[in-house]
């Protein structure tokens, strides 16, 4: 995901009238063209917005490094659709064999949609935790909503769990 | 996400709860092992750089580093690799100690509610350490009785300490003490080599390390319950043939200086087919589970009794009827009359979807009547439905009874159910 990303933003950055904007404002610059963001919770969730379609619909799951420590999923509880998420509160579970952690919902938002895949197969989370195993989508304010404070970056999220 | 009921835990063993739930934590959330609540020194067995060397990931447990699972197998595989083949447990945390002398047997019996009598030469039985007054369980161990003058007994690293002052107070005020005496065997390794394949690869170590099929013990009539020793180039092996999965296998208590080399030896016989892959303490929890087996600090603790905890069948009748052990009253009171015991613990099978696990509550469907407390739960790997453990009130404790079980909040229905949950696979003599 993050490498689409790369890829996208080094093509427009090719464009000389918005490169050295590009360059001076860093990677950041990238959500205000068309991008997806994607960003990281410090209780691994992710969430990912695609501003392209301007449906302010943003999607979120648990991060790699979660769902390879949980181990084999067996049962994901999704939130309701139409419910309330708020930032930082539960709004889903998952069960491995070995435990049982709560999703913490990474925005305020109000859920759209749910991956009822999961229902039938739990283990996507284990196979594709960051595209097929997405838990659910949450409409949100706008893409400003994910600059808040306590959402990483790619790179800041690795450091974390490196220190973990 | 947030680590809820972080039930990795495992084998026989007490834990400072919070502790390992806070060592699970840290795989998640770096503040909680940066604020200083682990012990700073965790010890480790004579295993540990093993461990580490095959991609353990190591968790503190009952004082001690081990493993939870290895590199190449999930939780899993692993359980399905000992329920198919055989897995390899470094067991060396727990407490291993030789009670000796001609008071022996009678200080044994003072403790626990067994009658030690029954035992032949190298036969073992669980027992319970219990409480004076209450009758509650101190912790639970194996008795071995090597000959009547000197027991094998071990006991839970997580009770350690509480087991040390429990026996020397006991000890200290026991008027024959001068003909007893307790030895713990210090950083004596101890491994569980468990699974089907568990015989084939013991016999296989036993002709490569004796050096002669002759010398090698006869294991067809070796039977679960029962252990020898072999004098090895090794040193000097008790090997005991039970443990805590439900398949058939041996417990290995091997000297301090081979405990590495025994357990490279037995995993280079296993490699042949993948037939012994070390298992970890996940493993260990969920097959024990499948069992019906108790884990000390969750299923049993200093307010259960052993009737309560269905392990009456432990319980002499001699020794009620003399009633010269702790705890003899309150516990010869329940064994004589079931209506006194309040709470049983059953097995649940739990509708698809979440499991219970420690701490949800069992409440009746009908009533919404809060019935009591489930104490260990997973989704079981073997049967691919959700097991549980706990207590519950008497009258509600019959194989069949419908009852339901609370998960965050939701209410999901759920079966008493007669354990163990799987058929157990112990080498039994032949029923004549």
């Amino acid at each position: 995901m993050f490498a689409r990303t790369v890829l996208r933003a080094s093509r427009f950055a090719a464009a000389p009238r918005v490169a050295p904007r590009f360059i001076a404002r860093g990677f950041a610059a990238s959500t205000r063209v068309n991008e997806v963001i994607k960003k990281y919770t410090k209780a691994h969730e992710w969430i990912s917005l695609d501003t392209a379609d301007g449906s302010n619909t943003a999607t979120i799951g648990i991060t790699a490094y979660a769902a390879a420590s949980l181990g084999d999923v067996v049962y994901v509880e999704l939130p309701s659709v139409a419910a309330e998420a708020v930032a930082g509160e539960t709004f889903g579970a998952v069960e491995s064999v070995k435990s049982a952690s709560d999703i913490l919902s990474p925005v305020n938002g109000e859920v759209v949609e749910v991956n009822e895949a999961l229902n039938e197969k739990p283990s996507l989370i284990n196979a594709s935790p960051e595209e097929n195993g997405w838990v659910a989508k949450v409409k949100i304010a706008g893409p400003e909503v994910l600059e808040a404070e306590g959402l990483l970056e790619e790179e800041n999220y690795k450091a974390f769990i490196e220190k973990a | 996400m947030l680590p809820r009921t972080l039930r990795i835990s495992c084998a026989r063993t007490q834990l400072p709860r919070a502790q390992f739930s806070k060592a699970i934590v840290s795989q998640f959330r770096t503040y909680v092992t940066s604020n200083a609540q682990q012990p700073a020194e965790l010890k480790k067995t004579p295993l540990y750089d093993f461990h580490v060397a095959a991609g353990a990931k190591m968790v503190p447990f009952a004082g001690y580093s081990m493993p939870v699972t290895y590199a190449d197998q999930s939780l899993s595989e692993s359980h399905h690799q000992v329920r198919k083949k055989a897995g390899l447990f470094d067991v060396s945390h727990m407490v291993q100690h030789r009670f000796k002398g001609p008071a022996a047997l009678q200080f044994l019996e003072n403790l626990t509610p067994s009658d030690l009598t029954l035992l032949k030469p190298h036969e073992s039985t669980l027992s319970t350490f219990l409480h004076p007054g209450t009758g509650g369980i101190v912790d639970d161990l194996i008795i071995t009785m090597l000959n009547p003058e000197d027991f094998y007994v071990v006991t839970n690293a997580g009770c350690a300490e509480k087991d040390l002052a429990y026996i020397n107070e006991n000890l200290a005020v026991f008027e024959r003490k001068s003909e007893i005496e307790h030895v713990v065997l210090e950083k004596q390794g101890l491994v569980a080599l468990q699974g089907p394949d568990a015989k084939h690869i013991l016999r296989e170590f036993l002709i490569s390390a004796m050096g002669d099929v002759s010398k090698v013990p006869d294991l067809q009539h070796f039977y679960f319950g029962q252990s020898m020793f072999v004098d090895t180039p090794f040193g000097k092996l008790h090997i005991a043939r039970g443990g805590y999965t439900g398949e058939d296998g041996f417990e290995i208590s091997i000297p301090p200086a081979t405990t590495v080399e025994v357990t490279k030896a037995l995993l280079e016989i296993g490699k042949h087919g993948d037939k012994l892959k070390l298992a970890g303490l996940g493993a260990r929890d969920t097959l024990r589970l499948e069992a019906g087996m108790c884990l000390y600090g969750h299923d049993l603790d200093d307010s259960t009794t052993p009737i309560e905890a269905g392990l009456k069948w432990l319980v002499g009748k001699r020794r009620v009827m003399e009633g010269d052990f702790l705890g003899a009253e309150s516990v010869a009171r329940q064994y004589n009359d079931w209506s006194l015991v309040e709470r049983r613990r059953v097995g649940l099978t739990v509708e698809k979807g979440a499991p219970a696990r420690e701490g949800a509550e069992i409440v009746n469907p009908a009533t919404s009547e809060i019935l009591g407390k489930v104490t260990s739960g997973c989704p079981s790997p073997t049967l691919g439905q959700n097991i549980a453990m706990g207590y519950i009130k008497s009258g509600f404790h019959k194989a069949g009874t419908e009852v339901a079980v609370k998960v965050r909040g939701k209410t999901r229905k759920a079966v008493v159910t007669k354990m163990p949950f799987m058929k157990p696979n112990y080498h039994k003599p032949p029923v004549v």
